[in-house]
């Protein structure tokens, strides 16, 4: 049932007024996100993430198709859809820079109708759960970027969110930073459960770390969907392993190893003759993980020993290249963008 | 860890079901929330001191001197001091009001109200109230100073008609400034343009340094429209002995006008903020940063 969904978008399509001609941000967008769901929409910039999200935050009415949020409709129950949400983006300089930590998160906690004194207790656990116990009486214009984007994922859960949107909440921060901002995503994850997150992201990883399932976007439309696993299987039905032999094995060599049953392939690694080589590395195909041991067995039997095994997946990236046509450095005009 | 969580409430549903008492306590707690930091901003941003009081305060001091230069009867003085006093609140609902939504979009804050369970009028509110409070010491800075250093007298006669009307007069003078918050944005990439286009004119026929009543056949037409004119037209006739002459209607006649003005300006602000939210999600152009 939709209403028993976080998220549920049909036909969804937004089309920004734009010269010479109108731009389509979104072409149809159908998604289903199952509360407590932790979901990824993962495209390069000006894939249609963000006016996604705008339209599911009731800042824009799609152009066609319906989309609800924790059941309500995101044109005629605006009010209601706001009570339960939330939402952080990257590079985000909400607030005022003269009010210190407390004070801003305080501010914000007042437009979401929390009492003075639960606001401030409330005020001062998110303080310490994001990290910012040292800064709570530092003006917010003194903060660095990552304490900044610390202070508006506090922010975005004030009021305890049963949806909460993160828009590229990385964006622009070190390595440090994010991975601090990740850990305390995955924290609220254990702590709230029941809580659904949409992520939009650029970065593989992030997308992987957190997220139970991701949509892959570009140009207004979902191109896959599905787990991390799922979509690699996408690109790569096969299991590919790379093992590492002090010695070719004798009778037959890769040959046989590629005739064993469940075996599809078995080739010199990184194209290189293996030929009478003192170490080899060599990558077999499986049809299934099922089919090492065999593998493994028939190294030994024909006096090889094994010295190193790691299997060889795609990444998110290669999906993305594998389905788009191109890699995510290689954007070409946004929509968004073009309609700015 | 338990801290994430802050809400009793077991669904969204449940969560999303407010009742009317808590849906006004959340507006006011909005309200006050917007206010704060205007009015936390009077001990944190010192400067405004300088570039708030003694800055304006040379603009009453010429007058001053050119009514005495000219023999103008003294009470021209206290006519300019107060007025230069009323233009704190005018300066405050220009660029604090009118424009501030301008820039509550350029700093992204606009999404997160627009996305936020209160209503936008309480945030234009709280930003009215918070900048009356900051505004009105400012005002005050400038009566004080100005009386002391040009010995103006004042007197007074019916002090709470004197609130009377001072409040009256902030009523529809914010509300103007909550009307134009909304119509800013739609109408101006500029914010700046547009609030200096209605600085200099109105310091003309808002009367700030002068009766309007000098102003002849117009003043009518601005005592019609702009409540800073007739505020102060007003309140000079209610501080200062002799001045009823000056006036351009009688004091019960011009606070009759305010009170109209300020259910017409707040009327005005409701209707033109629902625009304002309309466009937004219809055009995607206003509530979102870069667009």
């Amino acid at each position: 049932m939709p209403d028993d969904l976080a998220i549920h978008a049909r036909g969804v399509t937004r089309v920004y007024k734009a010269k010479p001609e109108p731009v389509t941000a979104l072409g149809g967008v159908d998604l289903d996100v199952e509360p407590g769901e932790y979901f990824g929409l993962l495209g390069p910039n000006g894939a249609g993430k963000t006016t996604l999200i705008k339209i599911l935050t009731t800042l824009l009415i799609p152009t066609s198709g319906t989309a609800k949020v924790a059941g309500f409709d995101v044109v005629t129950e605006t009010a209601k859809i706001r009570r339960v949400i939330n939402m952080v983006a990257g590079g985000e300089q909400s607030g005022y820079g003269l009010l210190n930590v407390r004070e801003q998160l305080w501010m914000f906690s007042q437009f979401y109708g929390l009492p003075n004194r639960e606001g401030w207790r409330r005020v001062d656990e998110l303080i310490e759960i994001v990290g910012l116990g040292e800064q709570r009486q530092q003006k917010v214009r003194s903060l660095s970027t990552g304490q900044r984007q610390k202070l508006n994922f506090a922010r975005g859960l004030l009021n305890d969110p049963w949806v909460l949107f993160l828009d590229e909440p990385t964006l622009g921060l070190d390595v440090a930073a994010a991975r601090d901002l990740r850990e305390h995503t995955l924290a609220w994850k254990a702590a709230a459960p029941g809580r659904t997150l949409l992520l939009t992201t650029h970065y593989m990883v992030e997308a992987e770390q957190l997220c139970d399932r991701i949509a892959i976007v570009d140009r207004g439309k979902i191109l896959a969907l599905g787990t991390p696993e799922e979509l690699r299987r996408r690109v790569q039905a096969e299991s590919i392993f790379r093992i590492k032999l002090d010695r070719l094995p004798e009778n037959g060599g890769l040959a046989a190893l590629a005739s064993l049953p469940g075996v599809l392939s078995a080739v010199p690694a990184d194209g290189t003759d293996a030929a009478g080589a003192d170490r080899v590395a060599v990558k077999v195909a499986l049809a299934d993980d099922s089919a090492l041991t065999s593998v493994v067995t028939a190294v030994a039997d024909r006096g090889s020993h094994l010295i190193g095994l790691a299997k060889s997946e795609p990444s998110l990236e290669d999906v993305f290249v594998e389905l788009v046509g191109r890699g995510f450095g290689e954007d070409e005009e946004s929509p968004e963008a073009s309609a700015s | 860890m338990s801290g994430f969580r802050g809400t009793t409430a077991t669904n969204p549903r449940e969560a999303a079901d407010w009742s009317n008492g808590r849906i006004i306590r959340t507006n006011l707690r909005a309200i006050l929330g917007r206010a704060y930091p205007r009015i936390i901003g009077l001990t944190r941003e010192p400067s405004w001191v300088f570039f708030e009081i003694l800055l304006p305060f040379l603009a009453v001091s010429a007058f001053v001197f050119v009514y005495r230069a000219l023999g103008a009867a003294e009470e021209f003085v206290g006519f300019v001091v107060l007025g230069g006093a009323m233009t704190a609140f005018w300066l405050n609902v220009v660029w604090m009001m009118a424009a501030q939504f301008y820039w509550e979009k350029d700093q992204g804050n606009l999404e997160l109200y627009f996305t936020a369970p209160m209503h936008l009028m309480s945030i234009l509110a709280g930003m009215a109230i918070g900048g009356l409070v900051m505004t009105s010491s400012r005002a005050l800075a400038v009566i004080v100073i100005g009386s002391l250093l040009y010995g103006v007298s004042y007197q007074i006669e019916q002090p709470l008609l004197l609130v009377a009307v001072f409040l009256l007069t902030m009523v529809p003078l914010y509300g103007l400034g909550m009307l134009f918050a909304s119509l800013f944005l739609l109408w101006g990439r500029e914010a700046f343009h547009l609030a200096q286009l209605l600085q200099e004119p109105i310091y003309f026929l808002g009367g700030v340094n002068f009766p309007i009543r000098h102003l002849g056949v117009v003043s009518g037409l601005v005592v019609a429209t702009l409540p800073l004119a007739v505020g102060l037209d007003a309140m000079r006739q209610l501080v200062f002995p002799g001045a009823a002459s000056q006036g351009v209607l009688p004091v019960g006649t011009e606070m009759a006008i305010l009170a109209v003005m300020g259910v017409v300006f707040l009327i005005g602000a409701r209707l033109a903020l629902g625009w304002l939210e309309t466009l937004a999600r219809r055009e995607g152009r206003l509530a979102l940063r870069w667009q």
